[in-house]
């Protein structure tokens, strides 16, 4: 085991922030916390970084109690906050040499492991690390938690306000450092990096909801869903909150997902009844669950 | 400008120094109308964004929004638009009851206005046990939908959202969605940036921003067939990475 927790709480003056929660994760594994703003995901973070005490339970990492070997652990982890935290005035470099200093190691050494992504910051390793955008600061900060080539990865919301480009880069860049051993913890309000984990745990007010392969939560999901499409999405979702055998109405890209509250649902009635309110061309068919859809069910 | 157009930007160029941030863009966005704007970290919709807002004077180009021109009567657009940023919204240090005074006071609502549109908001979004507590304290997902009713106290005719849902939990989400379908229904233009691309096939028309210039602009159904894909996620891939 990799990371192991259990039992933990945390809480702040009259808020808790993390609720008993309990998980391991396996060597090599791609784990996700996946999860809104405030659920938690954090605290998580800094509980198992060493970086914040927790008022109950007790956690290991790489082999390390977080309380007892906290001076170990951070030898053996890499940690990227949410919030972008190398020093702004040196340069790109000089943030890499002086994470490898720390860590009594040099950039030559591990170059190895953070060479894919360094030669993409390579071109601008005099800049200052406050100059650089918002891309280039991720990938930095990347390379600086992986310098002392730790066991275990820790990263908050790396692609949090990050485009769907780079975002798909970004996860690709995760899943071959995946392959050369790495244990990677990583949080994440987007749904549909969820799928690209190998388990995930949703997690929403410092609770777990559940804890699964993407594979498995969907299945779990207990309706059938339908697209639902007609012209006017504001007029078809007022329609479909009406109808009363209604179950769950959501919003999803250019369909609305619809579940219905009877087994013996019969999507022509459905039809008719949004013909009667003045729907115009309007299409029900069946559609596959997403992580969202299971969220949503499990969040309500 | 024609009657229903609320933005008519044409050729709007903006430099730093020898660095084009926003290249010669045009676009139309008429009245009631839903607008995605999108475009890859960098590409140039925050610099395009301000000067629409009247905050960033362009280096050429023109642009009228809401009615005023924005070399001009920059002044005007401000009292004539709404403006909410993921960053920027509200005071965490006020109650919801004085984040609402403040901003109608701002926007030069009289005492009763206010008074009356309050009660509205709090009404409408349920904050009634909530009324005096600090924003602070508040949930991600209840600032936003908060911030987004105080940007639109003053009745603009255009709502700027700039990434209004990032972070958000997906019902809340949704949430926020039925509240702009609605403003866009009542004849409030929303122009909107997002991250999330099922958020842009909620959008009635949608551009999308590559180093500076808008490299596509069409209804989502319309840029899917063109670039023969099935969701707006992969024409964003085709276009971004290009």
């Amino acid at each position: 085991m990799s990371i192991s927790i259990k039992n933990i709480t945390k809480s702040f003056k009259d808020i808790t922030a993390v609720n008993n929660i309990s998980f391991d994760v396996n060597e090599g594994e791609l784990f996700g916390l996946i999860g809104p703003d405030g659920a938690g995901k954090t605290t998580i973070f800094r509980i198992l970084t060493t970086l914040l005490f927790a008022d109950k339970g007790t956690a290991i990492v790489a082999d390390f109690d977080v309380v007892k070997d906290y001076k170990s652990i951070r030898n053996h982890v890499g940690y990227m906050p949410g919030k972008f935290s190398l020093y702004q005035d040196l340069t790109v470099e000089e943030n890499l040499e002086f994470f490898a200093t720390i860590f009594g190691t040099t950039i030559e050494k591990n170059y190895d492991l953070i060479k894919d992504i360094y030669i993409q910051i390579e071109p601008f390793k005099n800049r200052r690390a406050g100059k650089l955008s918002g891309g280039m600061k991720q990938k930095l900060a990347l390379c600086c938690a992986l310098i002392h080539k730790p066991k275990v990865l820790f990263l908050d919301e790396p692609t949090t306000g990050v485009d769907p480009v780079s975002r798909k880069e970004f996860w690709e860049m995760l899943k071959r450092l995946q392959q050369k051993g790495i244990t990677i913890l990583v949080s994440t309000p987007y749904m549909d990096e969820a799928a690209l984990c190998d388990r995930i745990a949703l997690i929403q007010d410092g609770k777990i909801l559940e804890i699964d392969t993407p594979q498995e939560i969907i299945k779990h999901f207990p309706k059938k869903i339908y697209d639902v499409k007609a012209d006017g999405m504001y007029e078809l979702l007022l329609n479909l909150n009406k109808y009363e055998y209604n179950y769950s109405v959501f919003p999803f890209g250019e369909f609305v997902h619809y579940t219905d509250k009877r087994e013996d649902f019969n999507p022509k009635e459905l039809y008719q009844f949004l013909e009667k309110s003045g729907c115009k061309n309007i299409t029900i068919q069946p559609t596959k669950t997403t992580i969202e859809d299971t969220f949503m069910e499990l969040a309500k | 400008m024609k009657d229903n157009n609320v933005i008519q930007a044409k050729n709007l160029t903006k430099k730093f120094g020898d660095f084009t941030a926003v290249n010669s863009i045009t676009f139309e966005v008429k009245k009631g109308e839903i607008f995605g704007f999108l475009g890859a970290n960098g590409a140039g919709k925050t610099t395009a964004m301000k000067m629409l807002i009247g905050i960033s004077i362009p280096t050429s180009g023109k642009a009228q929004v809401a009615g005023f021109d924005i070399f001009t009567n920059p002044e005007d657009i401000k009292k004539n638009i709404g403006y909410m940023s993921q960053k920027f919204a509200l005071y965490d240090d006020l109650t919801v009851k004085e984040n609402i005074t403040f901003f109608g006071g701002i926007y030069g609502l009289s005492k009763e206005q206010i008074k009356k549109k309050r009660n509205q908001l709090v009404e409408e979004l349920g904050l009634k046990e909530i009324v005096n507590e600090l924003v602070g304290s508040l949930p991600l997902g209840w600032k936003q939908k908060l911030a987004f009713s105080v940007a639109l106290l003053h009745n603009p005719k255009i709502i700027f959202l700039d990434e209004p849902t990032g972070g958000v939990d997906p019902i809340t989400r949704r949430q926020f969605w039925e509240m702009i379908y609605k403003t866009a229904n009542s004849g409030t233009t929303v122009f909107v940036t997002t991250h999330y691309m099922d958020e842009a096939e909620y959008c009635d028309r949608v551009s999308i921003m590559v180093d500076g210039k808008i490299e596509a602009l069409d209804t989502p159904k319309k840029l899917k067939e063109q670039f023969k894909v099935t969701s707006m996620n992969d024409v964003f891939l085709k276009l971004a990475r290009g």
